[in-house]
């Protein structure tokens, strides 16, 4: 071996010593198993606490997510991303994905459209057809987001014709361009106006179903089904009620 | 051409090896998206109508922000180049901060300056002339991203260039902006060419600064790259499609850069 291409074998040892000590925890901490989940925007606050209380009772257990509009957890899912599980703001999202489930997904909450607007609804938007307004300013989620595809639904029965002005790719890209005062009004969700520094009005007659399931072969069985198991239990449903999800 | 010394002695493995690990890193995406292209749909989906609006907007935009780019940038090169003023050396490292900084950071700044409640907002409200969600919205921010592209291609060049003809054409009596339009700029055009081919390929590639400040609406604010990123959920193959034809008019746009990039 050459004095060239030994520097280099130590450079690559030096380099992958320190991978191998960086990824490995030294024996006094108890290895903790991480579940990944892949969920819909609109589950941002409640899953996040919903995370902490599951990792406070679950000690051997962290959860880490990536949230974003349900359309896109699908597409990364369908090209190999490592979720452990999936939940979407309807069933039809997580229907697309269904071959690679464990199980068939279940319906673990409900939600509800509403109008959102700046705080304290200035305008005075309490309706569908308030929404067609000339010179309004209405953002709606695109038509393969779950609350675009919703507010469509319930556009279309109340004959309604809104023209938006942005089709975002997720509800909280909705709920954005409206706190920042760039859009008037949007349909985003109830959950939206919890504690929230945007007003408006819930929509009658509008539920949406959430879904969840484990993606197959992503991490052990059981850390999957602990935590879809302890979002639909009473603790785990307590904390989605506090947020406006039913 | 003479060969370079010590060239014809073995390549070191030490710089051999990462050098093909680089252009491996650059290449392969590239080379997987030709792959992974549908070329049997290409004709078909290059004319769909959500897809012919989407290239057509991207054009327009992208020559419009071109265009003002041209018309501020010149001038701005011109200025941090040729005048004393003073402040202009700061000026100059601040107009190619949009070059460095992270689009969607440039969409927020946008938001806060052009926005409905920026700090612009309430003049641009009173003129009827609010950015956010329209094509000029599109446009303002790949000017944004794009116009510093141009300045330092256009301030290089006159900095590169000697000021004796400039200085003659002034002793004969020509007022400067003449002596600007007469000398200074027919000289400086093949950079003045090469920047706007910069600003104008920057424009067209823009995503993160459009998506936050213009938004993304099929025919109104989605340019190709929005698009790209749309279709990706619900059509993939689509997608990929679509971005073969935006590194097709990249590779086509270095091309024509090359001349100058020797």
């Amino acid at each position: 071996m050459n004095r060239r291409s030994s520097l280099l074998a130590l450079t690559l040892a030096t380099v992958l010593a320190g991978c191998g000590s960086g990824s490995s925890t030294s024996p006094t901490v108890p290895t903790k198993r991480t579940i990944t989940v892949f969920a819909a925007a609109s589950l941002t606050k409640a899953f996040t606490a919903e995370g902490i209380s599951f990792e406070t009772s679950h000690p051997g257990l962290r959860v880490s997510f990536s949230f974003a509009g349900s359309p896109t957890l699908v597409a990364q899912i369908k090209q190999g991303a490592p979720a452990s599980v999936l939940a979407t703001a309807d069933l039809a999202s997580i229907g697309q994905v269904k071959d690679k489930l464990s199980a068939e997904p279940v319906v673990f909450a409900h939600n509800q459209l509403a109008i959102v607007t700046a705080k304290g609804n200035p305008l005075k938007i309490t309706s569908l057809a308030g929404l067609a307004k000339p010179g309004l300013k209405v953002v709606l989620a695109g038509p393969t987001v779950p609350v675009g595809k919703a507010a469509a639904k319930a556009l279309k029965a109340a004959h309604v014709t809104v023209t938006p002005v942005s089709l975002e790719d997720a509800v909280t890209g909705v709920v954005t361009k409206v706190r920042l005062g760039e859009a008037d009004a949007g349909i985003a969700y109830v959950t939206d106006l919890v504690g929230s520094d945007v007003g408006g009005v819930a929509l009658p007659g509008t539920t949406t179903s959430l879904a969840i399931g484990a993606v197959r072969g992503i991490s052990a069985p059981d850390d999957a089904d602990a935590f879809i198991g302890y979002v639909q239990s009473a603790e785990g449903q307590k904390v989605l009620m506090s947020y406006g999800f039913t | 051409m003479k060969a370079p010394q010590g060239a014809a002695a073995r390549p070191p493995l030490l710089l051999v090896l990462p050098a093909v690990a680089g252009a491996a890193l650059l290449l392969i995406p590239l080379a997987a998206l030709l792959t992974r292209t549908p070329w049997g749909r290409l004709s078909d989906l290059l004319v769909r109508a959500d897809v012919q609006q989407a290239l057509w907007l991207s054009l327009r935009c992208a020559v419009a922000a071109t265009a003002l780019s041209l018309l501020l940038g010149v001038p701005l090169a011109w200025v941090l180049a040729r005048t004393r003023l003073p402040g202009r050396r700061v000026l100059r490292g601040l107009v190619t901060v949009p070059l460095v900084l992270p689009p969607v950071v440039g969409g927020v700044a946008l938001l806060l300056a052009f926005g409905r409640r920026g700090v612009l907002g309430p003049l641009l409200v009173e003129a009827g002339a609010v950015p956010a969600f329209t094509l000029w919205g599109v446009v303002l921010a790949e000017s944004f991203v794009a116009l510093p592209f141009l300045v330092l291609t256009v301030e290089g060049a006159l900095a590169a260039l000697s000021l004796a003809s400039e200085e003659v054409a002034g002793t004969l009596g020509a007022r400067p902006s003449r002596v600007f339009f007469t000398v200074t700029l027919p000289t400086i055009a093949p950079s003045v060419a090469a920047g706007a081919v910069l600003s104008g390929a920057r424009a067209l590639g823009e995503f993160g600064a459009t998506i936050t400040f213009a938004g993304s609406l099929p025919g109104r604010t989605q340019t190709v790259p929005l698009s790209v990123y749309a279709l990706l959920q619900d059509d993939p193959p689509a997608a990929y499609a679509l971005s073969a034809v935006l590194l097709a008019v990249s590779v086509i746009l270095v091309l024509s850069l090359r001349p100058r990039l020797r």
